[in-house]
């Protein structure tokens, strides 16, 4: 009996601790369209899209960029400094994440770029599909 | 025509494994012996034709024949050699079949070593085995095929993702699919007994040694995965909480369970529901984990390709294999009742706290890595849950299991007092508790709450392991060791030396990211790093600009470090080959990344103390494995069973 308690207790405690560390640890994916819309939480979440061609604009000699993050309908200003992975590249897949700064410009704590050449993250895929979907309505 | 006799003999194969899955079980359900002798050559046969078929595929890899398609997908005639032969594993139809080859090898392995145990029961665990492996040949052969032809072929093919051309890659992927596939074995076993409706100790005798095997294939596979990830992927990191790596961890937590709980039942009898089950579980994460890499749900380094039919084809192997044993047991659960109990002070209670919390543990990994998924598919946005969630739901259950550990060695089976152990354990307890709080303290001058009792723990469990063997080698008192014990006393002792690593690295990692320009210092970690310069250099497939840094210390050259930013010929993929300079106390890392303007060069440099320690800790529980599986009672009991059964063929045939 004494040892079905202990478990029990232990089973109570441990799920206490999954569901408030899980909480505390959940980041939303949010497109650039729903930041142009004004659903950008304001705690962190991840952006992600493509990095617009010609938009990276670095400080020489620093370690701070900044850059577009589209779904080819809207695009938000993203600033990041520290080492970009290997493959950020313009026009290629990117998912940032931290907070949208006062200055509407999104301050990025990590970036995450694609694994390979023939690889996008879902997340992107998804939300250039979703923009596209209003501009391929004929008006 | 090279490529047809590898499709050819994996389309043979598939009838063997029917074979293999069907007549044998039938056999030992009806009692025909005819029936029954069939698995051990349909499983023989098998493994040729599989062998065959993973040859074939080797062939037309280092022969350049782009006209099949994965091979064109994954290779190029400028590809080295050795490369060439690893990309069969690079993708994911030869993956597939990596997996099928390895199947066939444990099947080979366990009808020649299973020919002391009953045929009855052999030829089920054989025919089980049979079952898995021709679901996964016909998930090759009608999903992701590596013999597909491509016409017309292309000139050259699109290369290997650079990342994979790595000595790393050639003994990771083998080495963790071998484990992976292992826990076949064990879940063989648990369903062959479930269906004689048998399970007794020696049941827990035979499936001990292969559980362990397996597991030790799990660990190394794992460790080489952390290490290839911390020196490969150019950011320094050694564990992500990547969806990937928690599937491979996942069966290892529950195969650990596991060893444990069969321990337990060889000796004891009891446990067997519990110990069936976890076979089932770590034989079915094993089996989650293909369907998370490979159907494409999941965004990570190790996910090669998106396609529905495949996830649900496995999807569909898992519910299969995972939901007819269970049924199976639901069956069976009545019979297997316990033959006795045990105190709250035995060595069996501690042996349950640690299948317990390593349970908690695999739990809480399962609900980070799918509750995202089970997110998106119930429409409420796409999530994705921190590395922090994990660190703080891990540390939560290996805490207490890492102080219970220390004591449940030293613990015997039934019952004994506290007092006892208390009296034996009251020396290294205290010495754990002075060096683990004043040794950080000395060294680095602070530590927090956390690095402090992380510490204690880890040099307790260190103590605890070591108690026996000094008693034994340097005081000359107690009983001689068997293997099985120092097994226990090493795989133990790693895990205490994985904790103090993975305390002091988490804790004390100094890094930074800075742009450097030649001739520039920069001070990390008490050590001094000087951009000599930056000169191409070229290479069969890749050209790269290498970074050469000057590592000094109190004014002493320590090291000079060349780093690479190398950009890959066909795929134009650019990647970073870190510098690293190891001893057995700390690593120094640097990473160069891009020019970022105005001469200067993106740079990660890291000091990372006894990292070492995070990857010797495991090889030293996977070493222990070794020891447990060359136990001599193992080979005792092959033997003594062997001979009645020899010499009831002797007076058959006189």
């Amino acid at each position: 009996m004494l040892l079905i308690g202990l478990v029990l207790a232990g089973v109570a405690v441990a799920v206490t601790f999954v569901i408030r560390a899980f909480q505390e640890n959940l980041t939303y994916f949010i497109a650039p369209t729903q930041v142009a819309e004004g659903h950008a939480p304001a705690r962190e979440f991840r952006l992600g899209g493509l990095v617009l061609k010609d938009s990276v604009k670095r400080e020489p000699g620093s370690l701070t960029v900044h850059f577009l993050v589209s779904d080819l309908a809207n695009s938000v200003p993203v600033q990041y400094t520290g080492v970009l992975p290997d493959l950020f590249a313009e026009g290629k897949g990117a998912v940032v994440r931290g907070r949208m700064g006062a200055d509407g410009e999104f301050r990025a704590e990590e970036v995450i770029a694609k694994h390979d050449e023939n690889y996008e993250p879902p997340e992107v895929t998804d939300a250039l599909a979703k923009a596209k979907k209003p501009t391929a309505v004929p008006e | 025509m090279i490529p047809e006799i590898g499709q050819f003999s994996l389309v043979l194969a598939l009838c063997l494994a029917l074979v293999q899955a069907s007549l044998p079980l039938a056999g030992a359900w009806t009692g025909r012996a005819e029936w029954m002798a069939l698995a051990r050559p349909a499983a023989a046969g098998q493994f040729v034709f599989i062998v065959l078929a993973f040859a074939t595929l080797e062939y037309a890899f280092l022969n350049d024949d782009f006209s099949v398609l994965f091979v064109a997908q994954h290779s190029n005639s400028a590809l080295p050699a050795f490369y060439k032969f690893t990309a069969a594993w690079g993708g994911h139809e030869g993956s597939m079949l990596f997996w099928i080859t390895v199947l066939a090898i444990w099947t080979l392995a366990v009808a020649a070593g299973s020919r002391s145990q009953p045929e009855e029961f052999a030829s089920r665990v054989l025919g089980v085995l049979g079952i898995v492996s021709a679901g996964i040949i016909a998930f090759a052969l009608f999903t992701s095929n590596p013999f597909l032809r491509l016409a017309p072929a292309p000139a050259d093919g699109n290369d290997l993702n650079p990342l994979l051309q790595d000595p790393g890659m050639i003994i990771h992927p083998p080495t963790l699919y071998v484990g992976y596939v292992g826990m076949a074995v064990p879940f063989a076993f648990a369903v062959a007994a479930l269906l004689t409706g048998r399970l007794d100790k020696n049941w827990a005798k035979w499936t001990r040694p292969w559980t362990v095997a397996a597991w030790i294939f799990l660990t190394c596979g794992i460790t080489l995965g952390s290490w290839w990830s911390y020196y490969e992927l150019g950011w320094g990191g050694w564990w992500f909480w990547d969806p990937v790596e928690n599937s491979s961890f996942m069966p290892w937590l529950l195969a650990t369970a596991l060893l444990h709980s069969l321990a337990v039942t060889e000796r004891r009898g009891i446990f067997k529901s519990w110990t069936v089950l976890l076979a089932i579980a770590a034989f079915s994460l094993s089996l989650l984990g293909t369907f998370l890499t490979r159907s494409g749900v999941l965004v990570s380094v190790h996910a090669f390709a998106a396609d529905p039919t495949r996830g649900m084809f496995i999807l569909g192997l898992l519910a299969a294999y995972s939901g007819l044993p269970l049924m199976l047991y639901g069956f069976r659960a009545s019979s297997l009742e316990a033959e006795g109990g045990f105190k709250l002070v035995s060595r069996e209670a501690f042996l349950l706290a640690n299948n317990i919390l390593l349970v908690i543990a695999a739990a809480t990994v399962l609900f980070g890595t799918l509750s995202p998924l089970i997110v998106d598919a119930l429409g409420y946005g796409k999530i994705s849950v921190g590395p922090p969630y994990f660190d703080v739901m891990f540390l939560v259950p290996m805490l207490p299991l890492a102080v219970l550990l220390g004591v449940g060695m030293h613990s015997i089976w039934r019952t004994m007092s506290g007092a006892s152990l208390v009296q034996r354990l009251i020396w290294p307890a205290g010495i754990a508790a002075a060096l683990g709080v004043t040794l950080p303290l000395i060294f680095y001058g602070h530590a927090s709450l956390l690095t402090s009792v992380a510490s204690v723990i880890g040099l307790w469990v260190c103590a605890a392991a070591l108690l026996d063997p000094l008693r034994k080698w340097v005081l000359r008192e107690g009983a001689p060791l068997t293997r099985a014990q120092i097994g226990m006393c090493l795989a133990h002792f790693g895990v205490g030396v994985f904790i103090l690593g993975a305390t002091y690295v988490s804790a004390y990692t100094v890094e930074t990211e800075v742009s450097a320009r030649p001739g520039e210092h920069f001070q990390v970690g008490g050590y001094e790093f000087v951009l000599r310069g930056v000169k191409p250099v070229e290479s069969g497939n890749y050209s790269a600009e290498e970074g050469e840094f000057e590592v000094r210390k109190g004014g002493r050259l320590v090291t000079v470090l060349a780093s690479q930013q190398r950009v890959y010929r066909v795929q134009q993929t650019p990647t970073t080959e870190a510098a690293i300079d190891s001893r057995i106390g700390r690593d120094v890392f640097v990473a160069m990344s891009k020019p970022v303007g105005d001469n200067a060069w993106a740079v990660r440099i890291q000091v990372k103390p006894m990292i070492r320690f995070l990857w010797l800790g495991p090889l030293l529980m996977a070493l222990g494995g070794i020891f447990a599986v060359l136990d001599r009672r193992y080979r005792l009991a092959a033997r003594e069973s062997t001979v009645p059964s020899r010499s009831a063929a002797a007076t058959g045939s006189s």
